[in-house]
């Protein structure tokens, strides 16, 4: 078998992994689309801000210690206590379920009916306001995020491609991880969203905020749930990304990882979401491995925007969408 | 009491239907030119030039550009960095191609040159819309940084990757590289835009502008009415993007002199654009220098009070930067949709009837 051939495929299965995180991140994008037509640009900061929270609490960080000691003098920064993941995680879950209802209460309460720009042109502020209040909050240095996933070189796949291709795959034990936790959150969202009464309502404000609201779904109650909700998808990207490279600023552009990830899905489409993932995953590693030496390299940072550009070109609603119908 | 239309009649169509009708309003437009262009110069020191009205000024053009695209013509576009990166890179070339021409040459060059950039990652906007067109837009913004940071040819296969600006005179003063004085370049900057304002005040009240208006508030009505989507969407991207490069190009050229295109044309230019027009007033010529201005001055005045006055790190100061301009942009879509101008237009509706209260 020609070498070539080989390296492809291992570059094949980290896309593929790699797509299920996109996926990961564009999901929560697509439950806030789907129920409250909010194009939430804010998903990334989310995820930035849940694992700093998540990382504050289980360190025992002082929340706004530059603060307090800028303005009092003093110099806290430690409560000095070490807690378990399962804590910190149980913690972090409420702060962004509070966050969620703050968001609701104190921005999009008022901006019910706008233009879907306006929306999302009020999620870029929300971005950069939660960008500086969580480095506020927790401090910007990059952190250290472990909360026992396993990492590292799986050696299984490592022996077994050995034997087979006489070349060991090189497959991240973290990624695998993560590919079976999105797996898990998806089939979960799915049973949610078809076999509970919470989940019922949120389709039915999905598919119409007016008949949803005549037949007594509370809108209030569901968009706060689902903020809630995309909130806890946030903490786990955060969660994988943070383990994997620190957490950091540069976490909080996923989001912008997520948005080709979307386009080519189809905004409204949970299948969508996680197909364009594994393609725009597998797609941007592949062109890196043939076309990327070529051209100069590091192509990843537009593949996948100008691949999802292509796609709209063709089919405006992505893959996956409802198909777009417009009225005077 | 200040501000009245009393004993000020038009005796023409013209007179009418001219920018400043009211007396008062025009007297006060001649007074802010001449106090921009025949006193200010004379006041400016180094500091004042580069920390505040350089950027000041070339945001302005920046602003203006993206407002006739989001705000007149309703296409958000999130590719702003990327395009002034074009007009960056396209004055690069030109002033290193071509010493002997004249700056004012070139710059207007670059805008041309980005006008054709901008045409070309326009077309996705007649079959896609809304934030579908502001997320494709985002690709121009990558590609373009991509492009000028991997192709040697651009920067001249200068081993850093860098551009630096050669010194280039204008008149015989010198308004590029070390040896520049702060009145010249805040004067050559103020051309361009009173220039661009005055093109732009004028092209959106004319039948162009309406063509982009009708496009922003239905584009599908619009067509039916017999405004021609191709023309109208591509023409507000290519004059858009016109502005925008020519403010890429003084960016580089006059203000920073050395750029890098991942730092100073990255996703966050845009952004600070879009905030400009959003806190300033979509659809307004006025809004944008008020954006600009707001957006300007913010840093400098946290920067000064906090940092300065109160003795904290500049970082707390920095984080405090970003909550304050998030919070603002979700402030005025909510409370006031069009701006600083709104509010200057209430505050001049206030000002016709005051001291009587109707």
């Amino acid at each position: 078998m020609p070498d070539q051939l080989v390296y492809a495929m291992e570059v094949f299965l980290n896309g593929l992994m790699a797509g299920v995180l996109y996926a990961l991140v564009a999901l929560g994008f697509v439950l806030i689309y789907k129920a409250s037509g909010i194009f939430n640009y804010a998903q990334g900061v989310m995820a930035l801000f849940a694992a700093m929270t998540l990382v504050g609490v289980m360190e025992g960080q002082v929340p706004f210690a530059h603060l307090i000691n800028a303005i009092l003098g003093t110099k806290v920064h430690h409560f000095g206590w070490h807690l378990p993941a399962l804590i910190g995680i149980v913690s972090t879950v409420v702060v962004m379920v509070l966050l969620a209802w703050l968001v609701q209460r104190i921005i999009f309460k008022h901006l019910v009916g706008q233009e879907p720009i306006i929306l999302f042109m009020a999620t870029i502020g929300l971005a950069y306001f939660m960008e500086g209040f969580g480095d506020m909050m927790w401090g910007s240095e990059i952190k250290k995020l472990d909360v026992g996933l396993p990492q590292g070189i799986n050696l299984w796949i490592d022996e077994t491609t050995y034997g087979i291709f006489d070349y060991g795959f090189f497959i991240d034990n973290l990624d695998i991880v993560a590919t079976i936790i999105a797996a898990i959150l998806v089939g979960g969202l799915v049973i949610f969203s078809q076999y509970t009464k919470e989940g019922r309502a949120m389709r039915a404000v999905a598919d119409d905020h007016q008949a949803a609201l005549s037949v007594g779904v509370s809108l209030n109650f569901i968009w706060i749930m689902v903020w809630s909700v995309a909130g806890f998808v946030a903490l786990v990207a955060g969660i994988m990304w943070g383990t994997k490279s620190g957490v950091q600023f540069s976490l909080s552009l996923i989001a912008l990882k997520a948005l080709p990830v979307l386009m080519l899905g189809g905004f409204t489409s949970i299948p969508g979401a996680i197909v364009g993932g594994l393609i725009i995953g597998v797609g941007e590693k592949l062109f890196e491995f043939t076309v990327g030496p070529l051209i100069g390299g590091a192509t990843e940072n537009w593949f996948a925007y100008v691949l999802a550009l292509l796609v709209l070109v063709f089919r405006p609603q992505g893959l996956f969408g409802e198909k777009i119908i417009e009225r005077v | 009491m200040l501000y009245r239309e009393a004993g000020d009649f038009s005796k023409t169509y013209r007179e009418d239907s001219q920018t400043f009708p009211i007396r008062f309003d025009r007297y006060r437009y001649y007074a802010v030119l001449l106090i921009a262009f025949a006193i200010i110069p004379f006041l400016l020191n180094d500091y004042w030039v580069n920390a505040i009205f350089l950027p000041f000024l070339i945001y302005s053009i920046a602003a203006i550009g993206l407002n006739i695209l989001t705000g007149y013509c309703g296409q958000v576009s999130l590719g702003t960095g990327g395009f002034m990166a074009v007009g960056a890179y396209a004055t690069y070339k030109l002033m290193t191609s071509f010493p002997e021409v004249s700056m004012v040459v070139h710059i207007l060059l670059a805008g041309g040159i980005t006008a054709f950039v901008g045409v070309l990652f326009g077309l996705p906007s007649l079959r896609i819309k809304g934030f579908y067109l502001a997320v494709a837009t985002l690709a121009a913004q990558f590609f373009l940084v991509w492009l000028f940071n991997r192709v040697p040819w651009f920067y001249n296969n200068s081993a850093s990757g860098q551009i630096n600006s050669p010194e280039r005179t204008f008149f015989g003063i010198p308004i590029t590289g070390a040896n520049t004085e702060p009145w010249a370049v805040y004067l050559f900057c103020l051309l361009f835009v009173a220039l661009s304002a005055v093109i732009a005040r004028n092209l959106t009240r004319g039948a162009m502008g309406r063509k982009w208006m009708a496009i922003r508030d239905m584009d599908i009505a619009a067509e039916i009415i017999g405004v021609n989507p191709l023309t109208a969407k591509l023409s507000a991207f290519a004059i858009s993007s016109f502005f925008v490069g020519v403010s890429g190009a003084l960016f580089f050229s006059v203000y920073l002199g050395a750029v890098e295109v991942g730092e100073v044309f990255g996703i966050n230019k845009s952004f600070l654009v879009l905030f400009m027009i959003i806190i300033g007033g979509l659809g307004s010529i006025f809004g944008s220098f008020a954006g600009a201005a707001f957006l300007v001055l913010l840093p400098v005045l946290l920067k000064n009070v906090l940092v300065t006055g109160l003795g904290w790190p500049t970082d707390i100061a920095a984080h405090l930067e970003f909550m304050i301009v998030g919070a603002l942009i979700i402030v005025f879509l909510i409370m006031e949709p069009h701006g600083i101008a709104q509010l200057w237009r209430i505050a001049k509706e206030k000002l016709r009837l005051w001291p009587f209260p109707h």
